[in-house]
């Protein structure tokens, strides 16, 4: 756009301007229009970026937690050997023997030279030779015939070969030495040693500190359900009910603005000061079980209450004025009319909102690191469902968090790969609502 | 009997009051559904809920109330020198309660008669032997006025639940025969029962009180029995953060201006990060952005605040720690010592809070009226130009908003900082320092060792109180302002 010259004949000084070229200040004016522009770009391109970067990050170092080091040795044993064994005094360590004696055999028919002993082989593979003898005695069957063996390796065989430790960071120790890492390289060549995926991940519990290796996220997975399923009980009621009677009931005064003003400040609450909340009022004061799902479930409802009661209304409110004049008009009570038509129509907004709740609350760590979900060790599933409740248990996040607190930098593979499974859950659960709205959310 | 059972009892009372209370309607008028005020229903939901609310309530009161008269009548038949060698009065009482449910379980599991259980003179050996074969942990020894006390405890105990038993199953009854004398056909049921609704409807609406008194009162009285054991001024104005570990406190330096220096100083580098991007991200979605640009732009950056902050500290401490090191760090530049700093948790939790100052400053652009915009572009200008000196002034008080609510939450965030701060208190303009925050604190002096009368446990008390009045005001501010600036244009 060109300025307008207002003075027509006077101040000849001035340049005469043409519509069809642009002049110096209106490319000027183009110029900034066109960076300003950019800067839009370049934030969302920003932000975009953030986030392939995170999920690129997660997947790349969280999917080897999935598989795991494996010795994988077709393995013969005769009802001779096996009484042989059985006759020594150090029983497993004949178990070890005949291992020891496969593998070898494996790397000769390759011609590779195979000179190792026990210890390589213990520091390999912790103690195969219990495992192998656990085996042959509980199914006597498989002596004689072939059986596939998949052993788990050591954590540090699976660091070497992951690129956690290498030639140059290793130092001898009673874990891994040097000259094992010239043994493992000739397994893997012969394929010996591969790769497998590690269901224990999915389903096991954790281990102790010494043991990233055999460290599984399933426990907390059922801790984290169980408080889920506190969460639900809890605060769909509760939910509902606050926000039918703050959007259908609730008269204009000032309990009415304290409970409003509550909850929009609730929502802003730190997520730990609910923490705080829980130590103080559930375990201190009532003396609830500490690390129970329990307690953590009541801590996440009053913490996810604010964000469903701010959802429900919103759904509440889109409900036309109209259904509710009709029920009146045919003879219903207000709350016939709030009941039997207004809450039906809202309620698949209602079910999104809480769907996103629970999700929110699913990831949610600070809290639970509180109430003392976090020092545990969930070593086992709970048994039973009282017991689910209120026995001591981990929850994702809560586990996710000890492991990256621990020294030992397998455990970091570990946590990344607790948080492939718990987004996994979070987006099935995002997924949900998104298709609970779409098919049955409706514009008046 | 556990609590299941009398619930369920008391469910399956009221359940029968259902059905009783609508038959005896029904049969009053034959059947004939016109001559009754209410639909049977609610004469059948009356008895139900005359039957279940109050013994629900009674059995509420009865089990908060008879722990504490128990505890107060046990203890104080302890006599002095039962107590001298214990720490407090408070330790004693827990132990004899440990003592008593190991009583319960070992009678329970059979390893021991009732009537060694309960038996006062019973040998001391005898009983600590029944007590480990039951699996119950018990302190080396369990001492003669111990056992004594936690024999009178459980016996209590027993006898209350008992009584408690009947006294709810009596109410839920009374409360039954008490709907089902009021199932005349000419009774106003459906008044009664939406009164209850709504009593009910108004319960839950108050949760939301309840939990901001809860919140309040637990970091109250523990913020004053902090500052009975330590001093307020030298917490609120102390430059040095360094609890002893030991537990017995005196040797601890509590000063909270090294962990507000730290929240803040991330917070801003948070901010730094967040609000440019955040800001002209939204500029460009509502101004420029077309439909199809916007559907797929807006939910990618809204996933960034869907992602757990467990995530975002995992990323901090894992990811961007090791590559500031690599550039910053001893081998480059020389000024970053660890992979936990400011710098890394500020640049992590501004990137958490993109979607925040985007979605908000969204909508608040999006509600500048129009004719603004045409009157602007009436006069000639750019479409940059109209944002710069039209939109953006005339947002300007609901973008401060939306900083400051983004601000109170890089305030209050914990999983980042506890990943990718560090943990050392410190006083420093160096970005690149590890440095400690507020939430960081709370979360390291909860989760220790450290006993919890001590200050160095309750100082997270203390800690979490002035977070909360914190946020809470710039909470309150910032809705102050967004509250405004929306009615000026509605």
């Amino acid at each position: 756009m060109t300025e307008a010259s207002f003075d027509s004949q006077g101040a000849p000084a001035r340049k005469r301007t043409s519509l069809t070229v642009t002049d110096e200040r209106t490319k000027a004016r183009n110029r900034a229009e066109t960076r300003f522009r950019a800067y839009g770009v370049a934030a969302i391109c920003v932000g975009v970026f953030f986030l392939i970067v995170l999920a690129f990050s997660i997947i790349r170092s969280g999917l080897p937690a999935f598989t795991q080091t494996v010795v994988a040795v077709d393995f013969q044993l005769s009802q001779q050997d096996f009484d042989e064994a059985e006759a020594q005094l150090f029983k497993t360590k004949a178990y070890e023997g005949f291992l020891i004696e496969a593998i070898r055999g494996k790397l000769e028919e390759r011609g590779l030279e195979a000179d190792f002993d026990a210890g390589a082989i213990e520091r390999l593979l912790g103690k195969p030779g219990s495992t192998l003898r656990e085996h042959y005695r509980a199914n006597q069957q498989d002596l004689g015939q072939e059986v596939y063996f998949q052993l788990a390796a050591a954590s540090r065989v699976d660091g070497y070969l992951t690129g956690r430790v290498t030639r140059d960071t290793l130092q001898d120790s009673r874990f891994l030495q040097m000259s094992d890492l010239d043994l493992i390289d000739e397994l893997v060549a012969v394929g010996v040693i591969t790769r497998s995926f590690n269901w224990n991940f999915i389903t096991g519990a954790d281990s102790g500190v010494d043991d990233p290796g055999g460290a599984g996220i399933g426990a907390s997975v059922i801790g984290s359900f169980f408080m889920m399923l506190v969460v639900l009980v809890l605060s769909l009621p509760i939910g509902v009910a606050a926000s039918i009677y703050l959007e259908e009931f609730a008269p204009q005064n000032w309990f009415t603005d304290l409970i409003e003003v509550n909850i929009s400040n609730l929502a802003a609450v730190p997520s730990i000061v609910f923490g705080i909340l829980g130590l103080a009022v559930f375990i201190q004061f009532m003396h609830l079980p500490q690390s129970a799902p329990l307690v953590g479930g009541l801590v996440l409802t009053l913490m996810t209450l604010p964000t469903i009661i701010i959802s429900t209304r919103a759904s509440l409110k889109a409900v036309p004025p109209s259904i509710r004049d009709a029920a009146l008009g045919v003879g219903a009570s207000k709350m016939q009319a709030v009941f039997h038509h207004v809450l039906p129509l809202a309620m698949p907004g209602i079910l999104t909102g809480l769907i996103i709740g629970l999700a929110q609350a699913l990831g949610e760590t600070a809290p639970l690191l509180l109430i003392g979900m976090v020092g545990f060790v969930a070593r086992g599933n709970p048994e039973g469902i009282v017991a689910g409740f209120t026995e001591p248990n981990s929850a994702m996040p809560a586990q996710i968090y000890t492991w990256a607190s621990r020294a030992d930098p397998g455990f970091y593979e570990k946590a990344w790969g607790g948080i492939i499974i718990l987004l996994i859950f979070l987006l099935s659960m995002n997924v949900l609502a998104i298709i609970l709205r779409r098919r049955f959310e409706r514009r008046w | 009997m556990p609590l299941v059972w009398i619930i369920a009892i008391i469910l399956a009372i009221a359940a029968i009051g259902f059905l009783l209370g609508r038959r005896r309607v029904l049969q009053a008028v034959q059947g004939d559904r016109r001559k009754l005020h209410s639909l049977p229903n609610y004469y059948g939901s009356n008895v139900l809920i005359s039957a279940l609310v109050p013994a629900l309530l009674l059995l509420i009161i009865w089990l908060t109330l008879q722990p504490i008269y128990v505890n107060s009548l046990v203890s104080s038949g302890l006599s002095v020198s039962d107590l001298e060698q214990a720490a407090s009065p408070d330790l004693v009482m827990a132990e004899i309660r440990r003592t008593a449910d190991g009583l319960e379980l070992a009678v329970a599991s059979g390893t021991m008669t009732e009537d060694l259980a309960r038996d006062p003179g019973a040998d001391i050996t005898e009983v600590a032997e029944g007590l480990q074969e039951a699996g119950s942990i018990v302190t080396s020894a369990v001492t003669q006025p111990i056992l004594r006390a936690a024999q009178q405890y459980r016996a209590i105990m027993g006898t209350g639940y008992t009584m408690m038993f009947w006294a709810v199953v009596l109410m839920a009854l009374g409360g039954a025969f008490w709907g089902l004398r009021n199932a005349r056909p000419d009774y106003r049921a459906r008044h009664t029962v939406e009164q209850a609704i709504r009593a009910l409807l108004v319960a839950a609406a108050s949760i939301a009180i309840l939990t901001t008194l809860g919140i309040i009162l637990s970091l109250i009285f523990n913020t004053i029995e902090f500052f009975r054991l330590y001093p307020a001024t030298e917490f609120f104005f102390g430059t040095n953060w360094a609890p002893s570990f030991s537990g017995r406190g005196g040797a601890s330096d509590l000063g909270v201006l090294p962990l507000l220096w730290g929240t803040f100083y991330i917070s801003i580098v948070a901010l730094t990060v967040a609000i440019p991007i955040g800001l002209f991200a939204a500029i460009y979605l509502s101004e420029y952005a077309s439909p199809r640009v916007r559907a797929m732009a807006k939910p990618a950056l809204e996933v960034l605040a869907g992602i757990p902050t467990i995530v975002y500290g995992l990323f901090a401490l894992l990811t961007v720690g090791p590559l500031l090191m690599k550039v910053f760090g001893p081998d480059a530049l020389g000024i970053m010592q660890a992979g936990t700093a400011v710098m890394t948790a500020g640049l992590v939790m501004g990137i958490m809070l993109i979607p925040f100052v985007s979605s908000l400053s969204d909508d608040i652009i999006n509600a500048v009226p129009q004719a603004m915009r045409d009157g602007s572009y009436g006069l000639g200008a750019t479409k940059s130009e109209t944002i710069r000196k039209v939109i953006l002034p005339a947002a300007l008080p609901g973008v401060v908003g939306a900083i400051l609510l983004a601000a109170s939450r890089a305030i209050g965030e914990t999983m980042i900082v506890v990943l990718g701060a560090g943990a050392a208190a410190r006083l420093s303009l160096n970005p690149f320092d590890a440095m400690t925050t507020v939430t960081a604190k709370i979360v390291s002096q909860l989760t220790g060792d450290a006993d919890f009368a001590s200050p160095e446990a309750l100082v997270a008390f203390a800690l979490g109180m002035t977070l909360f009045v914190i946020t809470l005001g710039l909470n309150i501010i910032a809705l102050t302002i967004v509250r405004k600036y929306r009615e000026q244009y509605d």
